[in-house]
């Protein structure tokens, strides 16, 4: 008899949801791609002048790589709830805020992380200064991690639903408007030449305070929605 | 989760493997109690539910309902669609709150016992991702729920007659054989209880009596087991004692 | 049982609470319009008009006492909200969720008086005041529980849903002011500080706080209505809310 323990179980998450990605690798390079997408909708819309490309590019950045992971988030628990083996996590021996967190953290691995490795293309494409590209990478470093464990907390309330887009958007957006102003914030102050590292400790705060607490409150909010 | 407004009487049966000359007595009152008669000193039961009911938005679902299994016991619950079995399996596995009443698992309460690897629920979706294999599938449950001793992943699907499918992705499986999976999942994870919802369903004749074979083996070696049936598969292993009773009118 | 949580039990029994709204919502709703309309003529004329605002400022006398509820409706919200999903009492389940849309009406009409007052003051129907983007947070938040409230099938898993996210809103809430105020102050330097704490002349002082009891007595008015026909749908198949359905009046 081997009953396994706390590390093993998150390690078997991880190991499987990494293994699910990996089988379907086409389809983790979606919220990259959106985000692109949506980049290039912007200097087709406002005009391709590079210094007023270059003035909104960090907030043009941050908004699509925020309307990304809230298009990615849909895919957290609904497999898992179609087939079953949501029910399954949540019988499980071991504490569910762990598993919980270990899947939002494979989740931020698969959806959060590419994000990143493409926001130095974005910042590109709309001119952003060469030297607020640091900021800009570490902003994201921390606020990709709370808007996916933000968007776990609503997305485990809306998990029974059929079609949960909208409102999950509607969910999801109050609880990211700090994690957007402190971001983007921060990005601003560097490009104007003002001190950017206030902001960032806030969202390392907010980031150290949310792996505590948002993988408890996602437990909580599963076992309401699939009562 | 839509329940027929209407609902249909459910029934247990009580089937005695280990020990088939044992006594079993039944009262129907306000509620069904199904309990041993005649022993004196009754063993502590391995699950015991008194006055267990469950309401869903002030419909009541079940209940209440009173009964105690054993170790080496296989209880059937009969019940048409609606009957509120499924529901009354998920309150048992800890999934829903009851609405009333108390459940002890080994004498425990029941999120306590749940938290020392007592309960496995087979519910109506097999709980599989479709893009592994069944080997994968089996080795992500052993993380999460741990592994029985003496037993493997192989000889697992093996005993379910999956021989050769260890390596073919879950989604080229039949129903049935995803079914199979599932019982390997039983067989693998160290539940003393099981709860398995209509696992007759999705079978063919062999694996309705291999889910038989299981649910012996599993009383044998001292566990226990909850069967949901809506009466369409015959329950034959031994010479079951079978107590059809009536849930609350 | 102590007596606090004899009185929740008495209260929280639907028929006894049903007994009580009927009773009381039809008087609240006398109080509130009253004391309103009392607090409407101390504003609107009674009151001297504004040696810099002139008559522009009076929209106060609405805008404020509505901002004031919003944040109120809210709290109300959340505490009710806790205690359903930490003591599953029904009641406060039908009362948090009461109170979300009139907490949301509430909101609203924060907005578009400030809206409204924004455009002789400042020129411009909406401005990116810290103030007024927090407000207009807080209706999204309002708005997602409504909708999450009314997404869910089952009425009493919506009610704990919506209550666990109204608790993740009030969390959120101060969050929001802090980042929104540090936010503003990055762009735009200080405000426009229309209402000095304490510079407040006694005249006008008396018809804000009428009314701010006026709009308090009107959302408990609002919310025990609203909870008094959820509370009978939700109750529909017991004994005591058919007998209110086939108009036999209360049971005793």
């Amino acid at each position: 008899m081997r009953y396994g323990t706390n590390a093993s179980a998150c390690a078997a998450v991880v190991r499987r949801d990494l293994l699910l990605t990996w089988r379907r690798r086409g389809d983790a390079l979606n919220p990259a791609l959106f985000a692109i997408i949506v980049v290039v909708l912007f200097p087709l819309a406002l005009g391709p002048e590079p210094n007023q490309l270059a003035r909104i590019s960090a907030g043009i950045v941050f908004v699509a790589i925020l309307l990304a992971g809230l298009l990615a988030l849909d895919t957290l628990f609904r497999g898992d709830h179609e087939d079953g083996s949501l029910e399954q996590l949540v019988l499980s021996p071991h504490p569910l805020p762990l598993l919980l967190g270990s899947k939002i953290a494979v989740h931020w691995l698969t959806t959060g992380l590419p994000l990143i490795l493409v926001a130095p293309i974005l910042a590109e494409m709309l001119h952003l200064p060469r030297s607020t590209l640091p900021a800009l990478l570490a902003a994201l470093a921390l606020a990709t991690p709370l808007l996916s464990l933000f968007g776990a907390v609503c997305v485990a309330l809306t998990v029974g639903m059929r079609r949960s887009g909208m409102l999950l958007a509607l969910l999801v957006l109050p609880l990211y408007v700090p994690v957007l102003i402190f971001a983007a914030g921060a990005c601003n102050a560097a490009q104007s030449g003002l001190p950017f590292l206030a902001p960032l400790l806030w969202l390392g705060a907010a980031l150290a305070l949310a792996l505590v607490l948002a993988p408890m409150a996602c437990a909580a909010a599963l076992r309401i929605s699939i009562s | 989760m839509s329940h027929d407004p209407q609902r249909l009487p459910m029934s247990i049966t009580l089937a005695r493997l280990s020990r088939p000359d044992w006594g079993v007595s039944a009262r129907a009152g306000g509620f069904c109690k199904l309990m041993t008669g005649g022993e004196s000193n009754d063993p502590m039961p391995l699950l015991e539910a008194s006055g267990l009911s469950y309401s869903r938005n002030d419909e009541p679902v079940f209940g209440p309902l009173d009964f105690r299994l054993h170790a080496g016991e296989v209880l059937l619950i009969e019940g048409d669609n609606g009957s509120g079995k499924t529901t009354l399996l998920r309150v048992l596995s800890g999934l829903l709150a009851p609405g009333g009443g108390s459940i002890r698992l080994n004498g425990e309460d029941l999120t306590m016992a749940r938290l020392s690897h007592q309960v496995a629920l087979l519910g109506h979706q097999p709980g599989l991702k479709a893009d592994l294999t069944p080997l994968e599938n089996l080795d992500f449950a052993i993380g999460v729920f741990g592994l029985r001793g003496g037993i493997t992943p192989h000889l697992a699907l093996a005993s379910v007659g999956l021989e050769g499918y260890e390596e073919v992705p879950v989604r080229q499986l039949s129903a049935g054989q995803k079914k199979r999976v599932s019982l390997a999942r039983l067989l693998l994870v160290p539940a003393a209880l099981w709860l398995l919802d209509e696992p007759y369903a999705n079978l063919d004749r062999e694996g309705i009596d291999l889910v038989n074979r299981l649910l012996d083996a599993q009383a044998r070696r001292g566990g226990a087991a909850l069967v949901t049936s809506h009466g369409a598969y015959v329950f034959t292993t031994g010479s079951p004692r079978r107590l059809p009773l009536r849930a609350t009118a | 049982m102590n007596t606090l949580t004899l009185w929740f039990h008495k209260f929280g029994s639907p028929p006894v609470f049903h007994r009580i709204a009927v009773r009381l919502a039809p008087w609240l709703f006398g109080i509130a319009v009253v004391s309103g309309l009392a607090a409407l003529y101390g504003g609107l004329v009674a009151a001297p008009a504004d040696y810099q605002q002139s008559d522009a400022y009076r929209i106060i006398f609405i805008h404020v006492p509505c901002a004031w509820m919003s944040l109120f409706a809210y709290f109300f919200m959340a505490a009710n909200a806790f205690i359903a999903l930490v003591w599953r009492i029904k009641i406060s389940e039908i009362l948090a969720m009461a109170s979300a849309p009139v907490g949301a009406i509430f909101t609203a009409i924060t907005l578009a008086t400030g809206s409204i007052w924004g455009k002789p003051m400042w020129g411009t129907w909406w401005t990116w005041d810290a103030r007024l983007t927090s407000e207009l947070v807080l209706l999204f938040l309002y708005l997602g529980v409504i909708g999450l409230y009314n997404a869910i099938e089952d009425r009493r898993q919506a009610a704990r849903a919506a209550a666990f996210l109204a608790l993740v809103g009030i969390v959120n809430v101060p969050i929001v002011h802090f980042s929104v105020n540090w936010w503003n102050t990055l762009h735009q330097g200080s405000t426009v500080r229309l209402l000095g704490p304490s510079r407040i002349d006694e005249s006008m002082l008396w018809p804000l706080l009428l009314m701010a009891l006026a709009t308090h007595v009107w959302f408990f008015a609002s919310v025990l209505v609203r909870a008094r026909v959820s509370l009978v749908e939700l109750e529909g198949g017991k004994e005591w809310a058919r007998q209110i359905a086939l108009g036999k009046g209360e049971p005793a």
